[in-house]
C-alpha cells in the first residue's frame, strides 16, 4: 500500500505539469493501434499548425518570441496557465490515485491548489511589474548582471532538461499504451513536433496550443463526469453508498489513508508543490506574456477557477470509476474482478470513458493527453530556450550588444539544440527509473529558483555574493539530496541503504538556500553591494507600480 | 531620469498608503490561506479519523471532504477578493501617483 501510494505520489508531483509514470511500468504491453485517438489527434495537429503558421507570421522582435509581445489577455493566460498545470499525469495519476485510495487523492489535489492562492497575493503583480523575458530578469535587475544571470540561467536549465526528461519518457509510455504506437516513435513525434510549435511560433504559438489543449481537457473530462454521474442520478450520496459497498477500503474510502502517515516527508513535499510550483521557469515565464499586472492577476484568478474545478471533477471521476470500471470484468486481465487493470492503473480514467462514451470518447480522450504533453513539452523547450539565448548569449556573453536579430536566432538554434537532446535522453532512459527526474526539478526550482527570486524582490539587504551563494548552495543541495536519497541511491545506482532518509528535499534544500543568502548578503560590506541595496528603492517603486515596466507591443 | 520619478512616488504619501494597505491587504489573505491548509494538513496527519467522520448522523458526507470542498471554493472566491481590490482600489491609486509624479516633470 505505502509503495503504490508512494509511486502514485511520484506521479503526482509530475502532475504539476506533467507526465509520467512509475506506475506504468505494471505493463509495457503496446495497445493495439487506436485509430479514433490518432484521426483525432491528427485533427489537433492540424490545428496547431495552422495557428503556428499565424503565429510565426506575428513573431518578429524578442518581445514577440519569448512572451507573445505581451499581447496575451488574462483569460486567456489563465487558460494557458490551467492547461500547464493540468496534465496528463493530473489526470490519468490523480483519478487513479482516487481509484484505489480515495480521499486521499483529494487531500493531494489541495495541495497543489493551494499554492496558486499564494503565488496571486505575494507575487504576481511583482513578478509582472519587474520581469521582461525570464525571470533572471528580476533577480539581476539590481545585482551582477554576468554572475546572477549565469547562476539564474544554470537553474533553469537544470530544472529544464531534467523536467524534459521525464515529460519525454513518460509521453513515450503514455502513447505507447494508448495509441498503440512504438516508443521511439512517440519520442520523435513529440520532439519534432514541440521543435516545429517553438522555433516557428514561438511564445505566440505555445500559448494557443496551451489554450486549445486546455479547453479540450476541460470539455473531455467533464463530458465524461456527466455521463459517468448520471448513472448515479447526479447524487454524491447514491454514488459514495455504492462506492464503499464495492471498495476494498469500504467505510474508510472517504477517511485520509497512508498519504501523510509521515508528517516531514508530507511537510517536505507540500513545500516543495507549493514553491516549486513558483520556482518553475516555465510557469514564471507566462507571467510575462501578459501586457500589465492588471492581466496578471487576473490570470491567476482564471487559472486557479479552471484547476479548482477541475480537480474536483478528476475526484468524482474516480469515484464513478470505482463502480463502473472497477465492477465490470472487460477491463481486467484476464476478465477478472479486482486482478490487474488492463494498461496499468493510470488507465482507469481511460477505461471509464470508454465505459460512459465508447470509442470516440475513448479517442478523444487519448488524443487530449497526447496533445497536453506537446504543450507541456513546447512551454519548457521555449523557457530553457529563453535561458540560453536571452540570459547566457545577449546578456551574458554579448552583453546586451547582440541584435534582436541574433538573439532570436540563437533561441532557434537552443530550441532545435534542446529537442534534439530531448529525444536522445528520451530514448536512452527509457528503461531507467525516472521518477527521481521530477523531485530533483521540483527541489531545485523550490531550492534555487523560488528562495533568490522572492528575496530578490522582499528584501533590500539581498546583494550579488549573498544571492550567488544561495541560488548554488540551493541547487548543490537539493541535487545532493536527491542523489543520496532512496529514489536514486538506491533505486539507479543500486545500493543497499539511502544516505539521505527524505526522498523530498525541500524541506532542508530551501533553509539552506534562504540562509546562506542571508548571511553572505550580511556579511557582504563590499562598495558594490552597498550600490545594490541603495538601487532597491527605485526597484521596490517599480514593483509596486510597474511604472517603467515593459509594457505591451501590440 | 525615470530614478527622479521614482524618487517623485516615493515620498508621494499615496505611495505609502498603496503599499501599506495593499501589502497588509495581501498578506493578511496569504495567513489566511497558509493557516487554513497547514492547518488543515496537521489533522490529516495528527486527527484522520476525525475527517473520516460523516457530517451528521447517517450522512454519506464525510467532514475532510466537506471542508475540504468548501476550501477550494473559500480559496477561489479569495484570489477573487484579491483580484477585485487590487485591480480596482489600488490600481486606480497607482494610475493617480504616477500622473502625479510624470505632471510634475513639466
Amino acid at each position: 500500500m505505502t509503495r503504490r501510494l508512494t509511486s502514485a505520489l511520484t506521479l503526482l508531483l509530475l502532475s504539476g505539469l506533467a507526465c509520467a509514470g512509475p506506475a506504468m511500468d505494471a505493463s509495457g504491453v503496446k495497445q493495439p493501434t487506436n485509430w479514433h485517438a490518432i484521426i483525432m489527434f491528427l485533427i489537433f495537429v492540424a490545428m496547431t499548425m495552422g495557428i503556428t503558421y499565424w503565429a510565426s507570421g506575428r513573431t518578429k522582435s524578442t518581445a514577440d518570441f519569448y512572451t507573445a509581445g505581451g499581447g496575451i489577455t488574462g483569460f486567456q493566460n489563465g487558460l494557458a496557465i490551467a492547461g500547464d498545470y493540468m496534465s496528463a499525469a493530473t489526470l490519468l495519476g490523480l483519478t487513479a490515485m482516487t481509484y484505489t485510495s480515495g480521499y486521499d487523492g483529494y487531500i493531494y489535489m489541495l495541495a497543489f491548489f493551494a499554492g496558486w492562492p499564494i503565488i496571486l497575493f505575494l507575487m504576481a503583480e511583482r513578478l509582472r511589474n519587474l520581469g521582461r523575458f525570464t525571470f533572471a530578469d528580476i533577480t539581476s535587475y539590481r545585482l551582477d548582471q554576468g554572475k546572477v544571470r549565469t547562476m539564474a540561467a544554470i537553474s533553469s536549465l537544470v530544472v529544464v532538461v531534467f523536467y524534459l526528461i521525464a515529460q519525454m519518457v513518460g509521453a513515450g509510455q503514455l502513447i505507447k499504451l494508448l495509441f498503440g504506437l512504438d516508443y521511439n516513435i512517440a519520442i520523435f513525434v513529440v520532439g519534432i513536433l514541440m521543435m516545429v510549435y517553438v522555433t516557428l511560433g514561438g511564445m505566440v504559438a505555445t500559448t494557443w496550443v496551451q489554450i486549445i489543449k486546455a479547453c479540450m481537457l476541460l470539455f473531455g473530462g467533464t463530458l465524461t463526469l456527466l455521463l459517468a454521474y448520471s448513472q448515479f442520478g447526479f447524487s454524491l450520496t447514491t454514488l459514495l453508498e455504492k462506492a464503499e459497498a464495492v471498495h476494498k477500503l469500504g467505510p474508510k474510502l472517504m477517511a485520509p489513508g497512508s498519504l501523510l502517515a509521515d508528517p516531514i516527508t508530507a511537510l517536505s513535499l507540500g513545500l516543495g508543490l507549493m514553491f516549486g510550483t513558483a520556482g518553475l521557469p516555465h510557469i514564471l515565464m507566462r507571467f510575462f506574456t501578459v501586457g500589465n499586472a492588471k492581466e496578471a492577476r487576473k490570470s491567476v484568478l482564471y487559472a486557479s477557477g479552471f484547476v479548482g474545478f477541475f480537480f474536483n471533477v478528476i475526484f468524482l471521476l474516480g469515484l464513478c470509476a470505482i463502480i463502473i470500471v472497477g465492477q465490470n470484468p472487460e477491463f481486467f486481465e484476464g476478465g477478472v474482478v479486482g486482478g490487474k487493470i488492463i494498461g496499468g492503473g493510470n488507465m482507469v480514467a481511460m477505461h471509464l470513458a470508454k465505459a460512459v462514451g465508447g470509442n470516440m470518447l475513448l479517442g478523444f480522450l487519448a488524443a487530449v493527453a497526447f496533445a497536453t504533453i506537446l504543450a507541456v513539452v513546447s512551454g519548457l523547450a521555449l523557457a530553457g530556450a529563453s535561458a540560453i539565448s536571452h540570459d547566457i548569449y545577449a546578456r551574458v556573453i554579448r552583453k546586451g550588444e547582440a541584435t534582436e536579430k541574433e538573439e532570436i536566432r540563437v533561441s532557434r538554434y537552443a530550441t532545435i539544440g534542446l529537442g534534439l537532446l530531448a529525444i536522445v535522453l528520451g530514448i536512452l532512459f527509457e528503461k531507467m527509473n525516472i521518477a527521481f527526474m521530477v523531485g530533483l526539478a521540483f527541489g531545485v526550482a523550490a531550492a534555487a529558483n523560488f528562495p533568490v527570486l522572492i528575496l530578490s524582490m522582499y528584501w533590500q539587504g539581498l546583494t550579488t555574493r549573498g544571492a550567488l551563494w544561495g541560488g548554488y548552495g540551493g541547487v548543490i543541495s537539493a541535487v545532493m539530496f536527491v542523489v543520496l536519497s532512496k529514489s536514486v541511491w538506491v533505486d539507479v545506482l543500486g545500493n543497499k541503504a539511502a544516505l539521505f532518509p527524505y526522498t523530498q528535499p525541500a524541506l532542508f534544500a530551501m533553509p539552506i538556500a534562504f540562509i546562506f543568502a542571508y548571511v553572505f548578503s550580511k556579511s557582504d560590506t563590499g562598495p558594490r553591494s552597498k550600490l545594490e541595496k541603495e538601487a532597491f528603492e527605485d526597484q521596490y517603486v517599480r514593483a509596486q507600480t510597474g511604472f517603467g515596466a515593459s509594457g505591451a507591443s501590440h | 531620469m525615470s530614478s527622479v520619478i521614482y524618487e517623485r512616488m516615493r515620498v508621494n504619501p499615496k505611495f505609502q498608503k498603496l503599499v501599506h494597505e495593499r501589502g497588509r491587504f495581501a498578506w493578511t489573505l496569504a495567513t489566511i490561506v497558509l493557516v487554513l491548509f497547514y492547518g488543515f494538513f496537521m489533522l490529516v496527519a495528527f486527527k484522520p479519523g476525525l475527517l473520516g467522520q460523516p457530517i451528521a448522523e447517517g450522512s454519506m458526507w464525510a467532514i475532510g471532504y466537506t471542508v475540504e470542498l468548501c476550501m477550494f471554493v473559500f480559496f477561489w472566491l479569495l484570489t477573487v477578493v484579491y483580484v477585485r481590490r487590487a485591480n480596482g482600489e489600488f490600481d486606480d491609486l497607482t494610475a493617480e501617483l504616477i500622473k502625479e509624479a510624470q505632471k510634475e516633470r513639466l
